[in-house]
């Protein structure tokens, strides 16, 4: 049985789409080129958050997708080809992690095998902090990740085309198994990649920590890409108020739940105050880093909560479009808030200045990786979405979707 | 009595028609006009033309009145009233507070919106209404779609609604009538029957909850606190060799702040060779007279003049104001103070080595007031 809709009418994306990816590609290639031969260790940390910030998207991505099937949810099927091309960025991500795994022996301590001699927590945890497992569990995770996406999107493309609704309860399957290999593999990728700079810190709660903000970076780019496409008229009879209202509420909710994720990081190890936790948090509340860490309640709380918090505002367009960019913004903040004092620790050793510890380095080494981020994005976008219909026309959801109301 | 028109009410038989008609009536101009559908239906605001609800300024006022409140009551009392040190944290410990905060502004958002719905939007405690006990609300209220034009509508034509309401597929038209004194009614809400029950119900709940938590849900209190498993004083010790609970202190070792007194039963050498190490100053006088009033003078009088309080029960203590007390240096004092002499008992146990020369410096003091020179005026 087929429910196509017919009266879609294929529409090229926007040309500065392209362009503007391709602009941000070459110039933040050539700065990062320049940053790796200037500084490889400093390029790689930049190089770290790049990657973390790319895969954030494709996970979160990715993980609207999966919702969508298993919840059953209707308001979100006319932007989940949105969704669906950003989730691509799950396979590309690893390509910024490239200098980072050039670099592992600088950047990771734990493998250095004189330092985790010299400690007892680091040969406990010797099993799994182990570069051969690492290098395992990446190639797994991203492969196994790479090949839900591969399938989700390649049943949603074909039902463009025959709009077999058979495909659509496949998915349906798909998603709940996808569901908890997504949940481990988000907080291994984050555990590895970043917990681990610090191996002797642990927090119980660092991959819902991770995911908080991978679902609200993702969810606040689909925001910007649905509105704008919208307003260009890409898709298809156009989405409403209510979808508005919908996706302005989640951006909502997870600036509330990522506040309330990282606060109780924060406050049961403030409260237990125990050395070997609170070790972590020291530097961050002292010097340089200390401001920076008000920054982050300030950017990633307090700015986007209050300028969301009226009805009004959530399904009024430029303040979407202006949070969403905001909410880019502010997570590549909290990355790099969790990933840099890893890299002003390094340096006050090396240059055996204690100081150095609670101060932040931004330069144009950081900047270059964001641009090449920021870069990667836009064409993986472009490239992706080239040709496509830019809402899953074969959908049995998609009418009921675009007359959703509240 | 006169019954006067109130409004012109019709009902419909499904959602899209009192939307179409609710729609017609807001576009013909008319403004106090309402509808009662049994439940919620999408789309009626934008049909009604209705302004986004103001009850998210009362919301976002009565949230913010719980933060400060809190946060000003959590200050105070951890600051000001009752201050303690808890897990080695600072006094106003703004993260471990942070949860309650929450609590009380979300607490106070949700009461004062409820409240604030009932009292400012509903109008309470106003409970009638002409629309009650109508047949159009019964109906209502159980499976048709309703709305009504008031009569004080500026626009108000019966006819023309009427016609307009048939128009758009009226199931039935009524005619909304209220008595003339309906207005000016009373309407008891504190009718005795009622404040009957209320009295009534809270003795029933206040009864079982006192029987609930007193007889059967009764747990005897744990004394775990005074049933330590240490050693107390006085009491034997199975740890220790010798069975003492109390232990001496390790052979050749001084505790903190117990140097043992060096001219032990000899007054002569302690007046010769101590002198008082303190300075003569206010704080230390002060002290002096503190200690003095509340070790010395029961015995020796409030100004050392030996006036004892205790009335002969025991031997009186010599006047202080003695030519031999005055000409004694201060170690011989200092000596008595520690040590006692004859029937009056040593006082190092109660007063520190620092106290006792203070006292010093306040006996000094008192001698000299009572034996004041031309030069002391000075
Ligand atoms: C329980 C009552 C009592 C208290 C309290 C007491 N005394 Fe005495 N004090 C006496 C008695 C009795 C004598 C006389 C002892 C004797 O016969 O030599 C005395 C003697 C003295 C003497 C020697 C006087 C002399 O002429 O030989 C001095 C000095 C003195 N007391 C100072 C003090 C000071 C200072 C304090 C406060 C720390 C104090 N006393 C507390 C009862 C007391």
């Amino acid at each position: 049985m087929s429910s196509k809709m017919n009266n879609y009418v294929r529409k090229n994306l926007p040309a500065g789409l392209s362009k503007w990816g391709f602009i941000l590609l070459g110039v933040g290639l050539v700065m990062a080129v320049i940053a790796y031969n200037n500084n490889p260790l400093r390029a790689s940390f930049a190089s770290l958050i790049g990657f973390m910030f790319l895969l954030s998207i494709g996970l979160g991505s990715l993980f609207l997708v999966a919702l969508e099937y298993l919840a059953g949810a209707t308001w979100s099927v006319p932007f989940i080809r949105i969704a669906e091309i950003l989730s691509t960025l799950v396979i590309i991500a690893p390509i910024l992690a490239i200098p980072v795994l050039l670099n592992m022996h600088d950047m990771y301590e734990w493998t250095n095998k004189a330092v985790v001699d010299a400690s007892h927590a680091l040969t406990q945890k010797k099993a799994y902090l182990d570069i051969n497992f690492f290098y395992i569990r990446f190639v797994s995770i991203i492969s196994l990740l790479g090949l839900f996406y591969y399938i989700f999107t390649k049943n949603s493309l074909k039902q463009d085309i025959t709009g077999d609704q058979k495909l659509t309860t496949f998915n349906v399957k798909l998603s709940a198994l996808f569901m908890p290999v997504f949940a481990i593999g988000l907080s291994l990728l984050a555990i590895d990649f970043m917990m681990s700079l610090e191996p002797k810190w642990f927090s119980t709660i660092y991959g819902v920590y991770y995911f908080a903000g991978s679902f609200w970076v993702a969810i606040a780019l689909i925001t910007l890409f649905a509105v704008n496409f919208n307003e260009k008229g890409l898709l298809g009879t156009g989405i409403n108020k209510d979808h508005y209202y919908s996706l302005g509420a989640l951006m909502f909710a997870f600036t509330a739940f990522w506040t309330y994720i990282a606060f109780s990081q924060f406050m049961l190890i403030w409260y237990a105050n125990l050395p070997e936790e609170t070790f972590w948090f020291i530097p961050r509340m002292t010097g340089g880093w200390g401001v920076i860490s008000i920054g982050l309640i300030v950017t990633h709380f307090v700015v986007p909560f209050f300028m969301l918090i009226q009805r009004p505002s959530k399904t009024n367009p430029s303040r979407l479009k202006l949070v969403a960019t905001m909410v880019l913004a502010f997570h590549i903040y909290d990355l790099y808030w969790l990933i840099y004092p890893t890299y002003s620790r390094i340096q006050s050793v090396k240059q055996n200045d204690a100081s150095l510890i609670s101060s932040p380095f931004f330069g144009w080494i950081e900047i270059s990786y964001i641009i090449l981020a920021l870069g990667i994005l836009l064409t993986v976008f472009s490239f992706v979405g080239k040709g496509k219909n830019l809402i899953p026309i074969g959908d049995p959801k998609l009418k009921r979707a675009m007359d959703f109301h509240l | 009595m006169d019954k006067k028109l109130y409004s012109v009410a019709a009902t419909f038989g499904n959602a899209d028609d009192i939307i179409l008609a609710t729609g017609k009536i807001a576009s013909a101009g008319y403004t106090n006009y309402d509808v009662n559908t049994p439940y919620p239906i999408h789309g009626m605001d934008d049909a009604m033309r209705l302004k986004p609800s103001k009850i998210g300024y009362f919301t976002i006022t009565f949230g913010l009145t719980g933060t400060a409140l809190i946060l000003w009551l959590m200050y105070w009392v951890t600051t000001t009233d009752y201050p303690q040190v808890i897990g080695g944290k600072p006094f106003f410990a703004l993260p471990a507070f942070i949860p309650i905060t929450f609590e009380a502004t979300v607490l106070l958002a949700a009461v004062g919106s409820a409240l604030s719905l009932f009292i400012y939007f509903f109008k309470f405690p106003n409970n009638s209404h002409p629309l009650h006990d109508t047949e159009y609300m019964k109906s209502c209220s159980s499976d048709k779609y309703g709305i009504y034009v008031e009569a004080k509508d500026p626009l108000f034509d019966e006819v023309r609604i009427k016609a307009l309401m048939h128009e758009c597929g009226a199931e039935n038209v009524y005619d909304v009538n209220y008595e003339e004194d309906f207005l000016t009614a009373k309407f008891e809400i504190f009718d005795k029957k009622f404040i009957g029950a209320l009295i009534v119900l809270a003795i029933i709940v206040s009864a079982s909850t006192y029987l609930h938590l007193n007889k059967l849900l009764y747990m005897t209190p744990f004394n775990w606190m005074m049933d330590q498993p240490k050693v107390s004083a006085q009491q034997k010790s199975t740890f220790f060799a010798d069975g003492f609970g109390m232990r001496t202190p390790v052979e050749g070792t001084v505790a903190r702040g117990n140097m043992p007194y060096a001219y032990k039963g000899q007054p002569d050498e302690a007046g010769k060779y101590l002198t008082n190490p303190l300075q003569n100053n206010d704080k230390n006088l002060a002290l002096g007279k503190a200690k003095f009033l509340t070790f010395c003078s029961p015995c020796h009088g409030n100004t050392g003049m030996g006036d004892s309080r205790l009335n002969g029960q025991f031997p009186n203590g010599p006047t202080l104001h003695s030519d031999k007390v005055t000409n004694w240096p201060d170690g011989n004092l200092y000596h008595v103070i520690t040590e006692g002499q004859n029937v009056m008992p040593g006082y190092f146990r109660q007063v520190t080595k620092d106290e006792r020369w203070a006292i010093v410096l306040y006996l000094r003091t008192l001698q000299r007031a009572l034996n004041a020179k031309e030069g002391d005026l000075k």
